[in-house]
């Protein structure tokens, strides 16, 4: 009787192991077949990158036959100004805007978090309410300070914002993630005589390597992808960043030149491709703190 | 050897000995030595010193300019001549006398309100599929996130004025099928929906935070409602569903809040017009067309606040409704 049950219930399990490898390998190809279709497009315009335009208008396929160098060769020159000129551009202005974010969030984000100071409520109301704050409000008198200041067509304005941490989504971020490193290590260090800075310097900054490399990967992404703040600021071809070169690539070339328009959209996806490969664990973690919006 | 520790003791004690110099005598109450006043000073002032960056921001190019474009939007300014005030003229000539100005409120508004919720649901559904203890889940959720990276930028909005163009990609796959296609991005019934695509196309970071959130939830939960024989569907609708309910809502606000001032997609697949007749006018593609290539920018700053209220009141409405369908734990 009682291994008559026994025997029953590993069939029963056996099978159930069955089904669900069956139904384990259904979601396998459903989860491939959907993730192949949602980067088609993607892996579709590398092809593409490589072809002439007859082939790019009437091939579904990505694989580039004969494979044509041309369009990275007439890309690159790009309209008057070269597009190297702009990647060197967009490379200064996010390495910068990495920088500076790193510093001021963090600054403003252990004070938040850690110290006792008057108005820490206040103030902390103020960042959370920046948060919501469109950035279209600021965007006209931002620019009457900065175009007073003489600064168009410098990368101050898109840099400076950013040492003054102005994106509270990383000041934030600081202050979530150091809610979950222990007061008691401060405390120690107190006792041991180290004021706010030597604490901050040697006990807490070596425990924010995680969110700060997660502050970095997404400044450097944002920054990299941001068009309108450039548009508005950079209006010599020469400071243009590679968002702006591609779309006055895009205005000088109209449609006729989608060759040479997608070998520099592929050049200029290159870095948040390479960020995202290595920055994956930290992208993914920052986003599940708070909420970040790639 | 001697002479440093002197130094250092001179040092300390200076301040004391200065004070007996004046004749200010014993006070009263027992003092604290002069080098933890110093300390305590140092530890008021200290906070200060680590938030001065974000002081100055606030302030200087956040708060002032928040002030200022107020002020702006009562007034007429285009930035060669001062501000002249107006009154509420702004805001009266936007709601009465331009159309052009409605349709963008309307084409934001269907953008809105139709790519989140869609953006959403795939969302969930993608993260319970993952969320099954497939292997390979890490990878799969790279992959599905991946273009959350790259949606917002030109390059992406290139492809999508290509793909959904004339002779574009889609196009050529519909013919594969036989299917008669059209410019997707030319038709002003059309146009709209390649941008809600492409928005939805980047559902990967919402699903990366339900990702999370699922994994919270505790696995009692599951057994005690399988003991209580209650089937899959029920468990869904009784336990994932309640516990995930705080990140629906937390996604629901952000991505409005984010698709509200979407910017580029628009600009690059029209060409900067909002074209064709208006279709895909977002809300900041004209503010900008009105503020920076019609040097309105009195007007311009009318809009923006208009778009900072109703950010504002479609957050609020969102919390207050949530309390009819967001389960807290308590």
């Amino acid at each position: 009787m009682t291994t008559e049950t026994f025997d029953q219930k590993t069939v029963a399990m056996s099978v159930g192991r069955k089904k669900s490898r069956v139904r384990d390998g259904f979601s396998h190809a459903l989860l491939i077949a959907f993730g192949f279709v949602m980067l088609y497009p993607v892996i579709w315009m590398l092809g593409a990158s490589f072809k002439d335009s007859a082939h790019i208008f009437s091939e579904v396929s990505p694989i580039p036959n004969p494979v044509i160098l041309d369009n990275y060769a007439r890309g690159w020159e790009g309209a008057g100004v070269g597009f190297g000129t702009f990647i060197l551009n967009s490379t200064i202005v996010a390495g910068l805007s990495v920088i500076g974010n790193l510093v001021a969030c963090v600054l403003a984000g252990y004070a938040f978090a850690r110290l006792r100071f008057r108005g820490r409520k206040l103030f902390f109301a103020c960042m959370m309410a920046t948060l919501m704050l469109p950035h279209h409000v600021l965007l006209i008198p931002q620019y009457m300070l900065f175009a007073g200041l003489d600064w168009v067509n410098t990368f101050l304005p898109l840099v400076v914002p950013k040492f003054l941490a102005v994106d509270a989504f990383f000041v934030f971020l600081m202050v979530q993630f150091l809610r979950g490193i222990p007061t008691e290590l401060d405390q120690a260090a107190k006792i041991d005589g180290a004021g706010p800075w030597k604490t901050f310097w040697f006990v807490i900054l070596p425990l924010l390597k995680p969110a700060l490399a997660t502050t970095a990967i997404f400044t450097f992404i944002w920054t990299w992808n941001d068009f309108l703040s450039p548009m508005i600021y950079l209006q010599d071809p020469r400071s243009y960043t590679v968002p702006l070169g591609l779309n006055s690539f895009l205005d000088a070339s109209g449609d006729s030149a989608w060759g040479a328009m997608f070998a520099m959209a592929v050049i200029s996806l290159g870095p948040l491709f390479g960020f995202f490969l290595v920055g994956q664990k930290y992208l993914t973690t920052g986003i599940a703190t708070t909420g970040l919006k790639g | 050897m001697t002479a440093l520790t002197d130094s250092i003791d001179a040092e300390t004690s200076s301040p004391e000995r200065a004070d007996e110099r004046r004749g200010r005598g014993p006070d009263p109450r027992p003092r604290k030595p002069a080098s933890l006043r110093r300390a305590i000073l140092a530890e008021k002032i200290a906070p200060y010193t680590f938030l001065a960056p974000w002081l100055i921001g606030f302030f200087v190019i956040t708060l002032g300019p928040m002030l200022v474009s107020l002020y702006l939007s009562f007034t007429d300014f285009s930035m060669l001549a001062p501000p002249e005030w107006v009154g509420v003229d702004n805001y009266v000539k936007l709601f009465t006398n331009d159309p052009k100005y409605l349709d963008s409120v309307r084409v934001t508004l269907i953008y809105v309100l139709v790519s989140v919720p869609l953006q959403l649901a795939f969302a969930l559904l993608v993260a319970l599929v993952l969320n099954r203890g497939l292997r390979g889940l890490s990878l799969y959720r790279s992959i599905y996130y991946l273009p959350s990276l790259i949606g917002a930028s030109v390059a992406i909005a290139v492809l999508w004025r290509q793909m959904f163009g004339s002779n574009g990609l889609i196009n050529q796959v519909l013919d594969f099928f036989g299917i008669q296609g059209m410019s997707w991005i030319g038709n002003p019934e059309t146009a709209l929906g390649t941008l809600i695509i492409l928005n939805v196309w980047t559902f990967g970071s919402p699903m990366v935070i339900f990702l999370a959130a699922l994994r919270q939830i505790p696995e009692y939960l599951y057994e005690a409602a399988a003991v209580d024989g209650i089937s899959r569907v029920g468990a869904f609708r009784h336990i994932t569903l309640p516990m995930l309910s705080p990140v629906v809502l937390f996604n629901l606000i952000l991505q409005m809040i984010g698709a509200f001032q979407a910017f580029t997609p628009a600009f690059v697949v029209s060409g900067g017009t909002g074209g064709p007749v208006n279709s895909t006018l977002f809300y900041t593609l004209y503010l900008y067309q009105r503020g920076f290539t019609g040097f309105q920018m009195g007007y311009a700053s009318a809009m923006a606040w208009i778009l900072f209220l109703g950010i504002a009141l479609v957050t609020a409405f969102n919390f207050w409704f949530s309390k009819y369908w967001v389960h807290y734990d308590d």
